[in-house]
């Protein structure tokens, strides 16, 4: 068994680095994720259950056939049904987009209990890495930076999404749909459509960030194995001002944040930790208060997401 | 249509009929309720005791019932309700520490006929009702002989410990791990990570990942489900020490003991006691139950495969001490890792000592804090 | 930014239609997210067109009916689908909804722990319905709760002379303050910075529960609370009593109470007025000189007193000292509740009544029939996914709607 000398106080900024990939990666396919969803003028705040949901199908999927990818490709699915019920209820009239993200976030989370129970025993195949510091001799740094397929997968979406909005036909009419959906209507797009497909697609995304939870970083399936993340995302979407590529580096902020609790304690620093477990939150709302106003709208904000996101 | 509507509601009323109600139960049946704070399967504490009341159950004349992932909130006093008026149950078992101030008091108050067996050792003669009972396990002398072999495996002689929160119970944990693991290896350290809760699978991995990158090369941990800090060492090609049930499964390789419930063996005596029409309020069962591996309460997982030899004499030389009550692992002198003493020199703290289950503090050695 | 067009006339129009189930249909639903009608809205029913007889009168049963109507049809729609989800999985549906009826509804003790269940949770769903009269949708309610109860825990040990009465109302001061202030926050942040009151009630939430913990283990930390952290303990004598020999604490009677004001608050006073006028729209009330910020603030502070006060009842009247305990998901049924309820204080009421019969049959799925304790949370997606879902139905049968003059 290899044990590595001691980072020291290098073991902090090492432990933040990677942390800020490996804990990031599922805020960041869950935010770009809900920032197709808000683009398009729709809040989902039911993340949180897709994100079990999709880990539990993905632990499941890979138990039963061996293949994390395929277990990957499940998450995915799981994501798009839930979404799908998403998008069908929300765009009923009068119906309310966060009560029916909360009775989801009940829903999905009932579902991936009930049928996780019985894979909390078995070890399911993981994801592969790659190793970014093989040429290190510590065993440390090499492992902190062994980074998961999936990350660079999340980064190429980050980017793609971007590209999308700006430069295809189908982005300029989510765009279009988000922000005045009457003239949208006009042009003659289904409104409807547009939604559903954006919130399914979005879910999708949630899905396999919920994957990567269960196959990845922490590697397990048990039923606390997120903390929130899908609830934090909805914050980081609004952090990133709906822009996915500022949704990439918000989430690795927030991972970095996440690691930093606990590496700190390992070089002793260890008092008011409660405190330091809420930091993203507390930076979340730091940041808004700084940046909003109320003689403009939020820049960037979809103009049909409610009032003045 | 209507005779088709009909037809249909008569086949599925005959189809539902032939699905399983619950059964009833046999008139002089005894039934125990057994109540849990999280999900029955865990890998961690829950778990164990969900074993400990399947065994039981197995037992002729016992019947038992449960409930997982009740909050300690009035939601248990509803739930131990239920099962005294509902399910009949005339012995309750409410396993996790939170439940006892106010409900498992409360409820006792109002139901003096029904026994209540608080896991966590609570009970005070003259203070508490006398029909509530207290039983714990001394693992933390399954601590210590995890501590001995894993300070005996270790090569940097760094270890690390993943905590919930400071509580006494889990700094006797931590400190009996540690005078462990320095009782045969004096230059060994433990380091200690708090996470704040019983369950945050991230930052158990966090930290895990945190403290093999601070040289250490055991790990083990107190958290509700050890299932993501095992997995994580094995990851990292290091070696780890279980708790609350074996996880050996998940680490074949660098699994190398644990510190192991045994709950059956405490619920067959108390179903046995039960059946014999023994109370607690007639004195005739112990309000105060605990015992440690002497008494079966406790357990050592078997060892795994990188445990050498040495490592596995060494243990069982100090579980026979365990066992024939010569061990006494807390003694003076002992110092802090503030250096204050905390132990006297010459002072000797049995088990049951009362103090020992307030401690405060983390013996020498153990690099950490428990403000 | 809202873009609904109506004018000032318009809108005293929608505010003046009562009673309050009848303004759905004056304007179109409460102001949210999801405002964007994919369809026109319902017809607007003017006091002028309408039956032979008085026109209120002929709208308003046909109106009760179909709210009664709709929301019992979903439930039992919602019971059946989980007939068969509990089918699938080997438990006998039947036996299932008699052990639910059995545990939630079918005798006084049964009904003793839905009230219990329901106690909380009316307080914490007004912390939503108040605040979307105006336009906006706070989910701030566990936050509010657990400052509020922590807050009142330590004023409660601050006073330690004082008698039982006494001490009972000044921690019910305590928690009201704390928790009103905190959503203040939520409306100042939005009034004054434009923050979304949505995302931010959701930080505050997180920032509360890590005060509590921070407090709770550290500096109000009672030695002796050994394995589980707590403040120290209210002395028993002092800890709110239940009603008479029920074991129902008064916290039910205050939630009551509070839905009863507020519904009052809302719709038949002026201040309700103003409310609902600023969320009806915001220009035209700026227009017409109400004065928006102080409306938000108070508003915003009634709707934060109410969970701080559930806070207070969890502490006084259950668990006797503050401890992590306070964070039990109440905050967030009661999202649930208000938006079932419609947003309506008084049917506030009954949504709560039958989530805590829902929470209270919890149990009885797991000891009887063996099924795993997540069943109870399909259960409550199922009801609170068809209940939102049969919201889109009102309006659409003609037996509601009234018969043309």
């Amino acid at each position: 068994m290899s044990a590595g000398e001691s980072l020291g106080l290098w073991g902090v900024p090492v432990a933040v680095l990677a942390g800020a990939v490996r804990g990031g990666t599922p805020f960041l396919f869950v935010s770009v994720g809900e920032c197709l969803t808000e683009k398009s003028g729709k809040i989902n705040l039911g993340l949180e259950g897709v994100l079990l949901m999709g880990a539990m199908s993905a632990y499941a999927v890979s138990c039963q056939t061996g293949s994390p990818w395929v277990g990957v490709a499940a998450a995915g699915c799981a994501g798009m049904l839930l979404g799908a019920i998403h998008a069908w209820l929300s765009q009923r009239q009068r119906v309310n987009d966060i009560a029916v993200g909360i009775a989801m976030i009940v829903f999905g989370s009932g579902l991936a209990f009930f049928f996780g129970k019985p894979y909390i025993q078995p070890l399911a195949t993981q994801l592969p890495s790659l190793g970014f510091a093989n040429w290190s001799g510590n065993p440390a740094v090499r492992s902190a930076f062994r980074i998961c397929p999936l990350f660079f997968l999340g980064v190429a979406a980050a980017f793609a999404m971007r590209w999308f909005f700006k430069s295809t036909r189908w982005g300029l009419y989510i765009r279009a749909v988000g922000d005045k959906p009457d003239a949208a209507r006009a042009m003659g797009i289904s409104v409807v459509k547009v939604r559903t497909l954006s919130i399914m697609a979005g879910s999708f995304l949630a899905g396999i960030g919920g994957a990567y939870l269960s196959l990845f970083y922490p590697g397990s399936w048990t039923e606390r194995i997120s903390g929130g993340q899908g609830i934090m995302a909805v914050a980081l979407v609004i952090f990133a001002r709906w822009n996915p590529v500022q949704c990439l580096w918000a989430s690795l902020l927030f991972g970095g944040a996440q690691a930093l609790g606990p590496a700190l304690q390992g070089v002793g620093v260890s008092s008011y930790y409660y405190l330091f477990n809420a930091s993203p939150y507390i930076l979340t709302l730091v940041v808004m208060i700084a940046t909003c106003s109320t003689k403009q709208t939020l820049a960037g904000a979809p103009g049909a997401l409610g009032s003045g996101t | 249509m209507k005779h088709f509507l009909s037809s249909l509601l008569i086949a599925a009323t005959v189809a539902c009929a032939a699905l399983p109600s619950p059964t009833a139960r046999a008139a002089d049946d005894i039934t125990m309720g057994f109540i849990y704070v999280g999900p029955k399967d865990d890998y961690g504490y829950n778990q164990a005791h969900a074993e400990g009341a399947a065994g039981v159950a197995k037992l002729p004349g016992i019947k038992t019932v449960e409930e997982a992932s009740v909050p300690e909130t009035i939601a248990v006093q509803e739930t131990m309700k239920d099962m005294i008026v509902q399910d009949g149950a005339t012995a309750l078992f409410p396993t996790s520490f939170g439940y006892f101030d106010p409900h498992i008091l409360k409820l006792a108050k109002q139901f003096p006929q029904v026994q209540f067996f608080h896991c966590g050792g609570m009970y005070v003669e003259g203070k508490h009702p006398k029909n509530v009972g207290s039983y714990f396990g001394y693992i933390d002398e399954a601590e210590y002989l995890s501590g001995i072999v894993a300070g005996l495996t270790s090569k940097t002689h760094k270890l690390g410990f993943i905590a919930a929160k400071p509580i006494p119970q889990v700094l006797r944990n931590i400190n009996s791990f540690t005078l462990g693991a320095r009782s045969v290896k004096p230059e060994t350290t433990v380091q200690v990570i708090f996470t704040g809760d019983w369950s945050m699978p991230v930052k158990e991995a966090e930290s895990a990942n945190s403290l093999i990158d601070q040289g250490v090369d055991v790990l083990t941990c107190h958290v509700d489900s050890p299932k993501v800090i095992i997995a994580t060492a094995e990851k990292r090609g290091i070696y780890c020490c279980g708790y609350h049930a074996s996880q050996a499964a998940i680490a074949p390789k660098g699994y190398l003991t644990g510190a192991e419930w045994d709950w059956t063996h405490v619920y067959s005596y108390y179903a046995d006691a039960v059946k014999a029409g023994k109370t607690l309020m007639d004195g005739s069962i112990p309000h105060l139950v605990r015992g440690g591996l002497k008494d079966g309460f406790v357990k050592l997982s078997p060892y795994g495969p990188a445990v050498s030899d040495e490592a596995k004499t060494a243990a069982e030389a100090a579980k026979a001490r365990f066992m024939d009550g010569s061990m006494v692992v807390y003694k003076g002198e002992l110092k802090d890792n503030t250096g204050a003493v905390v132990i006297p020199a010459g002072t000797e703290m049995k088990q049951q000592d009362i103090n020992l289950e307030k401690m405060g503090w983390l013996v020498e050695g153990v690099i950490g804090s428990t403000k | 930014m809202r873009t609904n067009g109506t004018s000032p006339a318009d809108l005293v129009l929608q505010a003046a239609c009562r009673p309050a189930l009848a303004t759905r249909h004056c304007k179109t639903t409460g102001p949210g997210m999801s405002e964007i009608q994919t369809e026109p809205a319902a017809p607007v029913a003017s006091p002028a067109a309408g039956p032979k007889l008085p026109s209120l009168m002929s709208r308003r049963w046909r109106g009760m009916l179909e709210a009664v109507a709709i929301p019992a049809g979903a439930i039992f729609v919602s019971i059946i689908l989980f007939g068969f989800f509990c089918a699938v999985n080997g438990a006998n549906p039947f036996a299932v909804y008699a052990s639910i009826n059995k545990a939630a509804f079918a005798s006084w003790y049964a009904w003793q722990e839905t009230l219990v269940r329901a106690a909380p949770l009316m307080l914490c769903a007004l912390c939503t319905a108040i605040p979307i009269r105006l336009g906006l949708v706070i989910i701030g309610n566990e936050g509010a709760l657990v400052i509020g109860g922590l807050f009142a825990t330590a004023a409660g040990l601050a006073v330690p002379h004082a008698s039982p009465l006494a001490t009972q109302i000044v921690m019910a001061g305590a928690g009201m303050l704390c928790g009103g202030l905190w959503i203040m926050i939520v409306g100042a942040l939005k009034y004054f910075r434009g923050v979304n009151e949505t995302i931010s009630g959701l930080l505050m939430n997180y920032i509360a529960i890590a005060i509590l913990n921070q407090m709770v283990n550290g500096p109000m930390r009672d030695p002796s609370s050994l394995n589980k952290p707590s403040s120290y303990p209210i002395p028993d004598e002092k800890m709110l009593q239940p009603i008479g020999s029920t074991s129902i604490h008064w916290g039910l009677v205050y939630g009551i109470v509070a839905c009863v004001i507020v519904w009052f608050l809302v719709h038949h006073t002026t201040f309700g007025f103003k409310m609902r006028t600023i969320g009806g729209n915001i220009r035209a009330a700026r227009i017409a000189g109400l004065p928006v910020g102080s409306v938000t603030l108070i508003a915003c502070f009634i709707a934060g007193a109410l969970p701080g006060l559930a806070g207070m009842v969890e502490v006084a009247a259950v668990n006797g000292s503050a401890n992590e305990s306070l964070n039990a998901w109440y905050g967030n049924s009661g999202i649930l509740v208000a938006f079932l309820a419609r947003q309506n204080a008084l049917a506030v009421i009954v949504v709560s009544i039958l989530l805590g019969g829902l929470l209270a049959s919890g149990g009885i799925l797991q000891r009887v029939h063996h099924l795993p304790d997540a069943t109870t949370l399909v259960f409550q997606g199922l009801v609170f996914l068809v209940i939102l879902f049969s919201e889109s139905l009102y309006g659409r049968w003609k037996i509601f709607q009234e018969k043309a003059a």
